[in-house]
């Protein structure tokens, strides 16, 4: 059997964290549940992932700001718009009620 | 002040909270299948599958040859059921290939796993395309000037994958020793298979 860990180990993982911190994996599971679910078409995601980065990238913000996962929300986002299937002003609502609840909330 | 820097603008933990919730309300997503994608992403995908093909290449040259024709049937034989479109590049003593993602991060998820940060990078994107050779050097490759890089841009369409060379002194090693040496560095062309020496 192959070795789970060590020099003679397979490389199973990148040897990194998948993702940075939870919101990222949560994110990303949200976004892959609904392409999985066939609400939209890959393309017309990664266009508006395109678009984000391009923009950032056309800024010439310092590299050390720069944050993925962040340009996949707004995409995300947008394409959620986009389709009908959750309004910014509903999800800046969502926000607002999840910001005015008390510090030590369990979620 | 945290030390910790935080990925994102301030808040997005709360938005994509916000997010998932609304998402769930509304039915479109199933917070069990919402789990279930993240655990595949972070455990059960990952370089292992591209390294499993890369050693039986190296071990069976058809094997190598089926696998650079027709990426999909080829990880089927092992097993490996691949959902994108991948093409396999072999590197030579020749010709050295390295992939990126110039737009955003497209990547062989099926066989690599996620891609690493640096990949997604906006450095990473826009120099490897300009100057490939110095940007191997600086990541610790350094290849002569009489190896051609061939730099690949993926897509969605097409994900690359790179079949590294073999290591030298390697002769007697079994299949699962070999997976060993072949690291997701050397699957995308930013390094090559780890030399049995150097473990």
């Amino acid at each position: 059997m192959l070795d789970q860990d060590g020099p003679a180990a397979p490389p199973r993982t990148n040897g990194e964290l998948v993702f940075e911190s939870p919101w990222e994996s949560r994110l990303f599971g949200l976004t892959m549940s609904l392409h999985e679910a066939g609400l939209f078409d890959w393309e017309e995601f990664r266009s508006l992932l395109i678009e984000a980065i391009g923009i950032w990238d056309a800024e010439r913000h310092p590299e050390e700001d720069w944050s993925y996962y962040e340009h996949w929300a707004a995409a995300f986002e947008k394409l959620l718009a986009k389709k009908n299937f959750c309004a910014s002003a509903e999800l800046d609502g969502r926000v607002a009620a999840f910001s005015r609840r008390p510090h030590g909330h369990d979620h | 002040m945290a030390a910790i820097h935080e990925h994102g603008t301030p808040g997005i933990e709360l938005r994509v909270e916000a997010l998932e919730s609304l998402l769930i309300e509304k039915g479109l997503v199933n917070p069990t299948a919402v789990d279930a994608v993240i655990k595949y992403f972070e455990r059960d995908v990952g370089p292992l599958n591209g390294a499993t093909a890369v050693a039986r290449s190296w071990l069976d040259s058809d094997y190598k040859a089926r696998l650079c024709e027709d990426a999909s049937s080829a990880f089927a034989e092992l097993g490996i059921t691949v959902r994108d479109n991948i093409i396999a590049l072999e590197n030579t003593t020749k010709e050295h290939n390295v992939v990126v993602c110039t737009l955003c991060s497209c990547y062989p998820w099926s066989v690599l796993g996620l891609p690493p940060t640096w990949y997604k990078a906006p450095a990473y994107r826009s120099r490897v395309v300009r100057e490939p050779r110095k940007v191997l050097g600086e990541m610790g490759l350094k290849l002569p000037e009489s190896v051609t890089i061939r730099v690949w841009d993926s897509s969605a369409e097409i994900r690359y994958m790179v079949v590294p060379q073999r290591p030298d002194g390697t002769g007697t090693m079994t299949e699962a020793e070999l997976q060993a040496l072949v690291t997701r560095d050397s699957m995308i062309g930013v390094a090559q298979a780890t030399a049995p020496d150097a473990k």
